[in-house]
């Protein structure tokens, strides 16, 4: 069975290196500061011992309050996995640091949120629109898009 | 006296018989040579995602049969799964028996529907494709007689399956399950050692290990680079840790060995049928659930290993009859990240072959 880490623990492992940046963290999630989401991926990805070799999936969820990016990482290596969490609150300039250079599967995902949130990826290498055309107006997996249908 | 030259664009799509949907590729060309490519999606978005958000969860898993519509059994499948993990319903052992067999059926017929479109790209018009939708009807009959549909199946429910299989349902597995390995020895007499086939597809559209990990890419193509992953084996749901059965991988990660999987895959899955053929017990097959069930506030991931690679659908439930969010992780448009560095350097010829044999379905890829 995939082994999902447990939250908490790796928690306090990163605390040691990134004291700052963990905001929260429950049995099956850590949720970490936007800002510094890049180096804890990083570090995660190429130490012994975690080796996230595959960024599995990323999804966004739009809270009204805050955007919620939930990032699963897992490792072909050990077959364990752990989900990082980032909220952004400013909903309107929502943008975060792009993971692309860190796993190449992040790069279609990444611009699928951006079409639908419009959340936007910072030196994303093809930030643009995916699934629909580049005049649409609005994002429409916001919960305040409008829709007749 | 030298001769000017510069790249040249060509769109390959939307609508091309190779692309097996509406697809479209913009190739640079060099000469012959593909310099850059980059693939155009959204001609088949629906919105599916969207919608679900406005329809109860029952409503939805019509839905699900149309992401991956030559699949739709293994569509069904991940998503009852999810629903299930939130909101903690029971599965009856026959159930889980009859999910595997459907989706070991689907997978032999998503399989040859691959292998039959990929040599069609290569040349062989329609004869091998013939050959494998032939049997591909046999399994059809099975499901029309199990649910009434031939394509689009709505069999699945949360706490089961919508009903039982008939009578005469194992006595026509059986006789398949004895045919079926005689039509695989036929392609494989026909394909494995193809003077063609082998020419257009060994050492094209090469994929290395490490690029096939980093981009998350799933299923045979990922197998095909020789890394010996399978969810049914690594993170196995229903009832597949009770079933003997290999992983197919290759070791040169080019064209011929993703067809070389497929052809093995279908093996390994008559493998686990004949098995849950003869393990499966007897009685009910669902738990009813309310037809409006509301799950508890939470999130619930679930994934399957579908003939494409990790299927998984994300859920979240605000408690009320309809998912908050309901999200597709789609094989077939994570696969899509190598296309580009799978095609730079070789024909043009070469990028539909390379194309067909990641495997995609585009209702998958836009939903």
């Amino acid at each position: 069975m995939t082994k999902p880490l447990c939250g908490s623990e790796i928690a306090s492992e990163l605390k040691k290196e990134f004291a700052e940046s963990i905001v929260e963290n429950g049995d099956d999630y850590i949720l970490v500061d936007s800002r510094t989401l890049t180096g804890i991926a990083a570090y995660l990805k190429d130490t012994t011992g975690f080796d996230f070799n595959c960024l599995n999936y990323i999804i966004a969820v739009d809270y009204n309050d805050y955007f919620e990016l939930v990032y699963s990482l897992v490792s072909l290596k050990h077959n364990h996995s752990l989900t990082l969490k980032v909220r952004l609150t400013n909903k309107e300039a929502a943008s975060l640091p792009s993971l692309s250079g860190l796993w190449r599967s992040a790069d279609f995902q990444e611009r699928e949120i951006y079409d639908l949130f419009g959340i936007r990826f910072e030196s994303h290498p093809n930030l643009k629109r995916i699934l629909l055309w580049d005049g649409f107006e609005g994002h429409p997996l916001r919960k305040d898009f409008c829709h007749d249908a | 006296m030298t001769l000017k030259t510069e790249p040249f664009i060509i769109n390959l799509g939307p609508l091309h018989p190779s692309t097996h949907g509406v697809f479209r590729m913009r190739a640079t060309l060099d000469g012959e040579v593909v310099v850059d490519l980059e693939p155009v999606f959204g001609y088949l978005h629906r919105g599916i995602e969207k919608l679900a958000e406005g329809r109860t969860y029952k409503q939805n898993i019509p839905f699900t049969d149309r992401l991956d519509y030559v699949a739709s059994m293994s569509n069904n499948l991940p998503y009852v799964l999810a629903v299930e993990k939130l909101a903690g319903i029971q599965v009856p052992e026959r159930a889980e028996y009859l999910r595997v067999i459907m989706a070991e059926l689907q997978r032999i017929v998503s399989h040859l529907i691959a292998v039959g479109t990929f040599v069609n790209d290569l040349g062989a018009f329609f004869t091998p494709f013939m050959y494998m939708y032939r049997e591909r009807e046999k399994i059809i009959d099975l499901f029309e007689m199990v649910c009434g549909q031939r394509l689009l199946y709505n069999y699945m429910r949360f706490g089961g399956i919508s009903h039982d299989v008939p009578e005469e349902f194992f006595p026509a597995l059986k006789k398949f399950l004895k045919e079926m390995p005689g039509y695989l020895d036929e392609y494989d007499q026909l394909l494995a050692q193809n003077e063609i086939l082998l020419a257009r597809t060994k050492g094209v559209g090469i994929l290395t290990r490490e690029s096939a990990i980093n981009s998350s890419v799933s299923g045979p193509t990922l197998r095909a680079c020789g890394v010996e992953w399978d969810i049914r084996k690594a993170n196995p749901y229903c009832v597949y840790d009770r079933f003997e059965f290999d992983i197919p991988t290759g070791s040169n990660s080019d064209c011929y060995d993703r067809y070389r999987i497929r052809m093995a895959e279908m093996r390994q899955s008559l493998r686990i049928i004949e098995q849950a053929v003869e393990q499966i017990p007897k009685g009910e097959v669902l738990n009813r659930t309310p037809l409006h069930l509301m799950p508890p506030a939470g999130e619930a991931y679930a994934a399957i290993e579908s003939p494409k690679g990790e299927l998984g659908f994300y859920l979240v439930s605000d408690g009320s009859d309809k998912p908050y969010r309901f999200h597709v992780r789609p094989p077939s448009l994570i696969n899509l990240t190598v296309l580009r560095e799978m095609v730079i350097g070789y024909k043009i010829a070469d990028v539909m072959i390379t194309l067909g044999s990641i495997d995609i379905c585009l209702g998958e890829v836009d939903r």
